[in-house]
């Protein structure tokens, strides 16, 4: 019972930071609600038992991640961007596509009830050692992997903001 | 493994020699990238090869289970090599016209190979995801790497929001599917859904859901907006690879997630690809009619070869995966081929944008026979017609579906074949018949281009005049 009040809060926490994230016309402002919404993923993340991953959102995305957007933002001139056509108010679109898809999986999840398979459970030992063993023996190749896509990604970003030829 | 492991490192250390070419851009420091991105190619062949002896038809799996290279992955993997190296090769010229000359280009085309492998060999939905963001994320940089060209930033815009937001969509459908099997390995995904109710809407909804993302990354109908935008406005050299590569690979994935995990659920997703090949077929042929520019043309033309390709899953019998197998080969070599006339149309001087045009190739014959009779042959190839390679694989692909009684579904494909020579002898009528355009826009050939047509233009026809060799290497390769 406890469970399904604190999920509930968490989850509107979640989609109403989302929500007003697109919303506000002030960059600082969507800034902050997205802060608002990453915490209630990271607070979903702590009703699912996985402290870990709790813990790495609240560091990296709520303190790093959000630290760069919002040194980013003060870096760019926000009266200016305030005027430019904002391409954001999809309403009807945007609130069509969400009812079919929200009905859609309604009907499925309800229709499925509990098929879902109960997760293993990483009862005897904490979940982070659990994650530790699972990422560097099972998914090892893959953790590795992803390495290499950070490269790529991080050329890709310096490469595209270097200056003209040469410099 | 080993091959993957070959391009990445030599992708890394090939991404490391911009500092050699420093501001003059030095011709020497050029083709020492140029050649340590070939060395890294000959390397990975090398390997590839090894793995195919030592395999010899038999299946290994590593990474616990995270892999497994079999004669599908290696098979694959040729092509993705053929695709690189000839892109590689027309891209030295190209580059310089451009004044884009940059170690990352090379090191991000070996990187994507390596994101491809992954795609081809992975049988773990972790690993696959993985791959595929490898692959993408280094081909949206690679489709905006004229940073100085408009055209080229929107592409890559496009790609990259679009691209995104399959990614999304395929992570939510693995999702679905790991919530069904409790597992990410293909294998017991597989045995999970025969185990299990195959009505599961949850599992439908997975699947529904991870079959758009997949048809997504192959640009067939209706999830085609993408790519002729993207291959308009890419660099030719990356258009070829992009078209070339990446459906390739997609294919791979798309192919091995049907036959293995999903294989049961097959009246499922059946008359599914029925209604994505029709359509793919249908708008890819009648859009491409109206088409000016070159490689908007070839864009759709090749949204309908992904029709006629799923025609074959949709077939689905021996014959049907051999024709898959046979036709992206086939399609590799001719596509490279007609994009890398068209790169080769580009030259100094003139603005960019004007070398792709119908107008542009006009007249052609009379300036450069040699290119205009290739261009020819290629064209003959992607239309269907023998003796060409193109011939073959639309062969087998129509014979699997008489032999599964699909009689309606081969008939409309032949019609769509009709209309496909209708707009590709439009280009040859032109490049024959219409008059040399005033400022004629001179072939700028090169060693590498012209080993790259030589190879192309080679395959094409021996393909087409002698498939034995060809079809039995696919047959071996078939998933079973």
């Amino acid at each position: 019972m406890l469970d399904a009040i604190f999920f509930y809060a968490f989850a509107l926490l979640a989609v109403a930071g989302a929500v007003l994230t697109v919303t506000r016309r002030n960059a600082v402002h969507s800034a902050i609600w997205l802060i608002v919404s990453l915490l209630g993923v990271a607070g979903l993340f702590l009703l699912a038992q996985a402290e870990f991953l709790f813990a790495v959102q609240i560091v990296l995305y709520v303190g790093g991640v959000m630290l760069l957007f919002l040194m980013v933002i003060m870096l760019v001139n926000l009266d200016r961007a305030k005027q430019e056509r904002q391409f954001s108010q999809q309403w009807p679109a945007a609130l069509a596509l969400a009812a079919v898809a929200g009905f859609g999986l309604t009907v499925v999840f309800r229709k499925a009830g509990a098929v879902l398979p109960p997760m293993a459970s990483p009862a005897e030992q904490g979940n982070t050692q659990w994650l530790s063993e699972v990422m560097f023996r099972q998914y090892l190749l893959p953790f590795e992997l992803a390495s290499v896509v950070l490269l790529v990604a991080m050329v890709g970003a310096v490469l595209m903001a270097r200056k003209k030829a040469g410099t | 493994m080993l091959p993957a492991l070959a391009l990445a490192s030599f992708g890394c250390v090939v991404l490391l020699l911009e500092f050699l070419l420093g501001k003059a851009r030095a011709a020497a420091a050029r083709q020492w990238i140029l050649g340590l991105s070939l060395t890294g190619l000959a390397v990975t062949a090398w390997t590839l090869w090894a793995q195919q002896q030592a395999l010899d038809g038999r299946r290994l799996t590593a990474f616990s289970g995270a892999i497994s290279v079999d004669g599908f992955a290696l098979f694959f993997n040729w092509i993705f090599l053929v695709a690189s190296l000839v892109t590689i090769l027309i891209s030295y010229r190209y580059l310089e016209i451009e004044g884009e000359e940059h170690a990352e280009y090379y090191g991000l085309i070996l990187l994507a190979q390596c994101g491809m492998y992954f795609l081809a060999t992975g049988t773990d939905l972790v690993t696959i995801f993985v791959g595929l963001e490898l692959m993408a994320l280094s081909f949206y940089i690679l489709v905006g790497f004229l940073r100085g060209e408009r055209r080229s930033n929107e592409a890559a815009l496009k790609y990259f929001l679009l691209g995104v937001f399959s990614s999304a969509l395929m992570a939510y459908g693995f999702s679905l599917l790991f919530g069904v099997a409790g597992s990410t390995r293909l294998k017991d995904i597989g045995t999970a859904i025969q185990a299990g109710d195959l009505h599961d809407p949850i599992l439908l909804m997975g699947l529904a859901v991870t079959t758009v993302a997949l048809l997504f990354k192959i640009s067939a109908v209706p999830f085609h907006m993408w790519a002729p935008d993207a291959y308009e406005g890419a660099p030719t050299p990356v258009t070829a690879f992009l078209s070339v590569g990446s459906k390739a690979a997609s294919f791979a994935l798309l192919l091995r997630f049907f036959l293995e995990p999903l294989g049961a659920l097959r009246d499922a997703w059946q008359p599914l690809l029925v209604a994505v090949a029709v359509l793919s077929m249908t708008a890819g042929n009648l859009a491409a009619i109206t088409q000016t520019n070159l490689k908007r043309l070839i864009a759709y033309s090749s949204i309908s070869h992904a029709g006629y390709m799923l025609l074959g899953l949709v077939a689905g019998n021996e014959t049907g995966l051999q024709g898959i197998a046979v036709y992206v080969l086939v399609y590799t070599f001719t596509n490279l081929g007609a994009l890398l006339v068209v790169a080769a149309l580009r030259s100094k001087g003139a603005g960019r944008g004007t070398e792709e045009d119908l107008n542009d190739i006009s007249g052609l014959a009379q300036r450069n026979p040699a290119y205009a009779a290739l261009m020819v042959v290629f064209l003959l190839s992607l239309a269907g017609l023998p003796p060409t390679a193109g011939f073959i694989g639309k062969y087998y692909i129509f014979l699997s579906l008489i032999q599964t009684g699909h009689t309606v579904l081969a008939v409309i494909a032949t019609l769509y074949v009709a209309v496909a020579i209708f707009y590709y002898f439009r280009i040859v009528k032109r490049m024959y018949m219409g008059e040399a355009a005033e400022r004629a826009s001179l072939i700028s050939s090169s060693l590498g281009v012209r080993v790259a047509l030589g190879i192309t233009t080679a395959a094409t026809i021996v393909i087409g005049l002698y498939p034995e060799p060809f079809l039995r290497f696919a047959e071996i390769s078939l998933l079973r």
